[in-house]
């Protein structure tokens, strides 16, 4: 499977900018890469609009930087994306809870870690 | 409490972002509405294909053709534009050579204006009141920082970028790498390079 990078994904000014070392793409740990892999497939696949997401991250990091909670920017992302997915009816956000305190609960750690 | 499941692979419990990240993918994977192979595509693709590779092949291209570096070191928007990748949202583009008697090196001193269609983001470094304001007073010593020590005898300039002109770096191209391709010298330049505060470097073995 190929995929061409959207510009407007890559370019996102600003705040929305993605963290990056030598104009390379930083993933501080792997489920940032995960995370971010997600949020652009699900964008590649229709389910939603770039620019939702955008907007919805925009807000995620200016609350993030009012709260004054230090907090990175993938979790700002992840959080985004929760929203987003929750808000378009994709996941419901009590089988995300469900499904995350299995994990927490090392009940499906069959899979990558 | 480090291991609530004997024979778990993790010695220490996940951070919550990580789980949550599990959780959200496992969910959306279970319902069709996203494979894991199309994450895996998304995650090389963008760690691949984005960054300084546009400005790279520009400075490559430029190398091996001399009336191509002719028109880019007198129109650089436009001859950026040749190479199908626009140049920077409507700024007007200007290329900047380095030679044996020049080095040129691009800062903006008011914001954080860079040419990125070329040169991918702005690193935080280029983004922060020291470089901004040391690049101009000492640049020298903010090159020496870098790890590239001029000869007193090289002039140096440096550019300060607006929203009106972007400024990129043409690096010189070092010696050993007559017989490389156009494509083999873009993999040499470095984003650093193109902002002027590095030089670019042969590959150390060349057999």
């Amino acid at each position: 499977m190929t995929v061409s990078p959207d510009r407007r994904i890559a370019n996102m000014g600003a705040q929305a900018a993605l963290p990056r070392k030598n104009g390379e793409l930083v993933f501080e740990a792997p489920w940032e890469g995960r995370a971010f892999g997600l949020a652009v497939a699900l964008n590649n696949d229709g389910h939603y609009g770039w620019r939702g997401f955008r907007d919805r991250l925009v807000v995620e990091i200016a609350a993030a930087e009012k709260s004054g909670v230090p907090s990175s920017y993938y979790e700002q992302w992840l959080a985004s994306l929760e929203k987003l997915v929750v808000a378009k009816g994709l996941v419901s956000a009590d089988e995300l809870d469900a499904r995350t305190a299995e994990y927490a609960a090392g009940q499906r750690d069959e899979d990558h870690g | 409490m480090s291991s609530h499941h004997p024979g778990e692979h993790h010695p220490e419990p996940e951070p919550y972002p990580a789980i949550r990240t599990k959780a959200l993918e496992s969910l959306l994977v279970e319902k069709g509405l996203v494979s894991t192979d199309a994450i895996d595509a998304v995650v090389r693709a963008y760690e691949r294909d984005i960054g300084p590779l546009n400005g790279a092949r520009v400075v490559a291209r430029a190398w091996i053709d001399p009336s191509y570096k002719k028109r880019l070191l007198e129109n650089g928007t436009e001859a950026i534009a040749e190479l199908d990748f626009v140049g920077s949202q409507g700024a007007e583009m200007v290329v900047l050579e380095n030679t044996q008697a020049v080095h040129n090196m691009v800062v903006c001193t008011l914001c954080s204006c860079y040419p990125w269609p070329v040169l991918g983001l702005p690193p935080t470094w280029y983004k922060s009141a020291a470089y901004r304001s040391r690049a101009v007073i000492e640049p020298r010593a903010v090159l020496h920082e870098f790890g590239l020590d001029l000869d007193e005898s090289i002039e140096l300039r440096v550019w300060d970028s607006t929203a009106d002109v972007r400024y990129m770096v043409l690096p010189e191209r070092p010696d050993g790498t007559e017989d490389m391709s156009q494509e083999e010298l873009a993999s040499l330049v470095t984003r650093d390079a193109m902002i002027g505060v590095a030089k670019v470097r042969a590959p150390a073995a060349v057999s």
